[in-house]
């Protein structure tokens, strides 16, 4: 090789490439019921069980697996589709009992339920799923613990058919407990099959190949860029899906992710901004489907343990010098449900989350904080998770004008994702933060039990109180329907409302943009795509 | 002295640097703010799982532990295992570098093929037209961020013109990825004699392409126009002018390889840039390219990855000095690289 000949290769490709033109994409036919969905984040894991799994791929959990029982859906009142936490329908199984003494339930599977691979779901299957979702910890085992399943021996195969939960205590929680992604059933001979001596659980063999009985199947797994689904027909979970493929389209770029939806190259972009929400909604391009999520409160937290906030005066003043409106309108884009403005501090309705009795009220603060033993105000900085920014940065400004004009100086601590959880929820020392807890089992009881007991994970306030502690302990299990359930919720709400440990600014929704011919999405508390009941 | 006792040498040389990188960045990845297992633990876990997850990673051992199990499996050729991606590092870097390779090698060449004439004719003619646009392209180059021009490409190409395909990555959604065999898909779906495949990698390359493109042109035009007018200037030149060479002769063969010295520095030092840089022409178009990778492994503390990428990089890094320094004796008779 010499230099001229170098010289002459180069130019060449150069001027090649160059010269090639754009050419018009030939058309990509939609047809034989496939689907092209995109969505903003990546999948990590085809096993929900395995440690590590993030959240995006419970989808997988939710589309591929079967459960024994899931929810059944309604319609709220905008039209859209939403599960129903009232209604526990089969998935896996097709009956089920509950003794006198609520301490057990025995469900029959169906006779006709077969995993992809034609072997028959069996007892053995669940109880091996369940003792591993115990076994490999994490995050499935603190969900399983959530419906009081806490040992392997409290799953009884009776026969091939039947197997028997044992509980430690009635609970209400059990049975909604059972549709939660991660208690999954996988067929147990396959994986075992594949497991070692070292992963007594597959875990390493699951993670790439699903093995399980649900409505789809991943045909192709390309990580970082898409995911594949192709239908299995001979689904008995259910009524077999209208879409034989699905694409899965990871897209990361939130303006390319719009253009796609705006275009109609793809049908769901799937939890889109209320920036995006609101403003796709406004033309005609693409139907916008926002869901509020059940159970679930933008916050903002007074840490008991910081000096001025002890005092309630102090707490009721930001409560009213928070200026909602705006922070509604800004940054959620006018998408989600108000929670400022009850007219009584007595609730009258157990439904939760429901209005605070606090609305923006300037002059009544700074009489608040006269009151309190910080008349001159204090400074205080405000923190917030930057993972969560395309809301928090606009409502932490709006929290500091507001919480300015009374006096309080109010600084901004940004911290990154990976350390949120130690600051924010394991040392609990962060005075003053923004948080977005939300309970996938849909009862008050549920939301106070994670975040109004000392030392609960998602109480970063630190409150204690001993009556809001015994109320939640009496309510976490108790039936609905109880006599004493409906007082003892209006009591913590009342307790919620004035001893403000949290301030409510809005309850979110999730966002999703799609074709205006597509039907049958439907929200679910797991906040996942369930590709079981689309169609176009 | 043999080329292959050169080349020998100088990747001898790199081996203290590496060494230095993988002490470096195995203390930088650890001094990273937060705790990995609490965060993969997920936000509902509790002390025992998210201990339990400490464990699986080996971050419960001491420090040195820790570096002497990393540096055991370094030798064997194991990176670790992403948390983020859920794979192996080996295996996310051999997907993502030969994307990002692809895309930036098709923007380098696409980016000379119009800076290098644009130089050339801005040196040859200063002040006139040509050095009027080469000013304005290489200042625009310079000063448009490249998402900035990567989403202005996509509104006006893909969605309101509708010429450019999906930016949704390296293929669109019928074709097939091709069996890997160098894992640039320009290479490996012609050599699976899939044509579609190929077409439509080639189809989604041209934005990217042209984004990163319009984004390096700017140094490498500038470099050539500033050598070209040197080399007119010289001395050689009235020489050669004066004995009657023709006009092509001259510009070509005189004043452009003697030019060439500075440009090919120049390359080397847009490309290694560039690589690291595209974060952003990644994110716009989809592409599953080792930017994105290496800043989302830093958000979420992920050890293994980002040291990986740190370590992929500088093994790049060498070998692309050692290529450039190939190239000098090729270009320059005079250079000489010592083994």
């Amino acid at each position: 090789m010499n230099r001229r000949e170098i010289l002459k290769t180069a130019a060449g490709t150069s001027l090649g490439v160059a010269a090639l033109p754009f050419l018009k994409s030939p058309a990509f036919a939609q047809t034989g019921g496939t689907l092209v969905a995109v969505v903003g984040y990546t999948f990590n894991s085809l096993d929900i069980h395995r440690p590590g799994t993030n959240r995006p791929s419970y989808q997988i959990a939710v589309n591929v697996y079967d459960r024994l029982v899931t929810f059944g859906t309604r319609t709220l009142a905008d039209g859209s589709l939403a599960y129903d936490y009232d209604k526990v329908i089969p998935e896996l199984a097709e009956k089920w009992t509950i003794s006198p003494d609520r301490k057990s339930m025995t469900f029959t599977l169906k006779a006709n339920a077969r995993f992809w691979d034609g072997s028959p779901v069996t007892a053995h299957d669940v109880k091996w799923s369940f003792d591993r979702a115990l076994a490999l910890g994490g995050f499935p085992q603190t969900q399983m613990a959530a419906g009081g399943f806490k040992r392997p021996q409290q799953f009884v195969v009776l026969d091939d058919r039947t197997i028997r939960i044992d509980l430690d205590h009635p609970s209400k929680l059990a049975l909604p407990n059972l549709t939660v992604p991660v208690a999954v059933v996988i067929n147990s001979k396959a994986a075992r099959a594949q497991a070692t001596a070292a992963d007594p659980w597959a875990a390493e063999y699951l993670h790439k190949t699903p093995q399980g009985s649900g409505a789809y199947k991943v045909e192709r797994w390309d990580a970082g860029q898409q995911l594949v689904y192709v239908r299995n027909d001979d689904w008995a979970g259910g009524p077999v899906p209208a879409l034989r493929r699905i694409v899965v389209r990871e897209v990361p770029s939130l303006a390319t992710r719009r253009a796609l939806i705006e275009r109609g190259d793809v049908q769901l972009s799937f939890q889109i901004p209320n920036k995006d929400a609101k403003e796709l909604a406004a033309g005609k391009k693409a139907r916008v489907v926002g869901s509020p999520i059940d159970n679930c409160l933008y916050v903002a937290c007074l840490n008991v343990n910081f000096d001025p906030f002890k005092d309630s005066n102090v707490r009721k003043a930001v409560a009213m010098a928070i200026p909602y409106e705006q922070i509604f309108e800004q940054a959620a884009f006018g998408r989600g449900v108000p929670m400022w403005g009850a007219k009584s501090a007595q609730p009258t309705d157990t439904a939760w989350p429901q209005p605070f009795p606090y609305r923006t009220d300037l002059d009544q603060a700074r009489a608040l904080l006269a009151k309190s033993g910080f008349s001159k105000g204090f400074e205080v900085p405000l923190s917030y998770d930057l993972g969560e920014a395309d809301w928090c940065e606009p409502t932490a400004l709006l929290i500091q004008e507001g919480l300015g004009r009374i006096g309080i100086k109010v600084t901004l601590d940004k911290i990154p994702g990976a350390s949120w959880r130690t600051r924010a929820l394991i040392e609990k020392k962060l005075p003053f933060l923004l948080e977005n807890f939300g309970g996938w089992l849909n009862t008050p009881c549920y939301y106070f039990y994670w975040s109004y007991i000392k030392g609960a994970l998602f109480n970063a306030s630190n409150y204690d109180d001993p009556e809001v502690k015994r109320l939640i302990d009496e309510t976490l299990h108790m039936e609905t329907s109880d006599p004493g359930y409906r007082p003892r919720i209006l009591k913590l709400i009342e307790k919620a409302f004035e001893d403000l440990p949290r301030i409510p600014l809005w309850q979110p929704t999730l966002e999703s943009a799609m074709s205006p011919k597509l039907e049958g999405y439907t929200f679910w508390y797991h906040r996942q795509m369930d590709a079981r009941s689309l169609k176009i | 002295m043999g080329m292959a006792l050169i080349i020998f040498g100088r990747v001898a040389q790199a081996i203290p640097t590496i060494l230095g990188i993988i002490v470096v960045t195995f203390l930088m990845t650890r001094a990273l703010p937060g705790d990995p297992a609490a965060f993969f633990a997920g936000p509902a876990a509790t002390e025992a799982s998210i201990a339990q997850i400490r464990a699986q990673l080996g971050l419960d051992q001491p420090l040195w532990v820790q570096f002497v199990r990393y540096v055991q499996s370094l030798v064997v050729g194991d990176l670790g295992r992403s948390i983020s991606t859920g794979q192996p590092v080996t295996v996310d870097l051999a997907s993502r570098l030969p994307a990002s390779l692809e895309l930036t090698l098709v923007a380098l060449v696409l980016s000379v093929g119009v800076a290098v004439p644009l130089g050339v004719l801005a040196a040859v003619r200063q002040d006139s037209w040509v050095d009027q646009l080469c000013r304005i392209v290489v200042t625009a180059g310079v000063s448009l961020p490249t998402f900035f021009t990567g989403l202005v490409l996509v509104y006006f190409f893909y969605y309101l013109l509708g010429w450019a395909p999906m930016p949704v990555g390296r293929l669109d959604l019928v074709a097939i990825i091709p069996p890997r065999v160098t894992g640039f898909l320009l290479i490996d779906a012609p050599l699976a004699g899939d044509w579609p495949a190929a077409w439509s990698a080639v189809r989604q390359l041209i934005l990217p392409a042209s984004t990163l493109a319009l984004f390096t042109l700017a140094p490498i035009a500038r470099m050539t126009r500033a050598a070209m007018i040197q080399a007119l200037g010289s001395e050689y030149l009235r020489t050669a002018r004066a004995c009657g060479l023709s006009r092509r002769t001259i510009l070509l063969t005189y004043a452009l390889r003697n030019a060439q010295l500075p440009v090919v520095t120049t390359l080397g030092m847009v490309f290694s840039f560039s690589l690291g840089a595209n974060v952003l022409v990644e994110k716009v178009f989809s592409w599953p390219g080792i930017g994105s990778y290496a800043v989302e492994a830093l958000v979420a503390s992920d050890y293994a990855a980002v040291q990986g990428f740190v370590l992929a990089m500088a093994v790049l890094f060498v070998m692309l000095n050692l290529l450039i320094d190939i190239a000098y004796t090729l270009i320059d008779p005079r250079v000489r690289i010592d083994g």
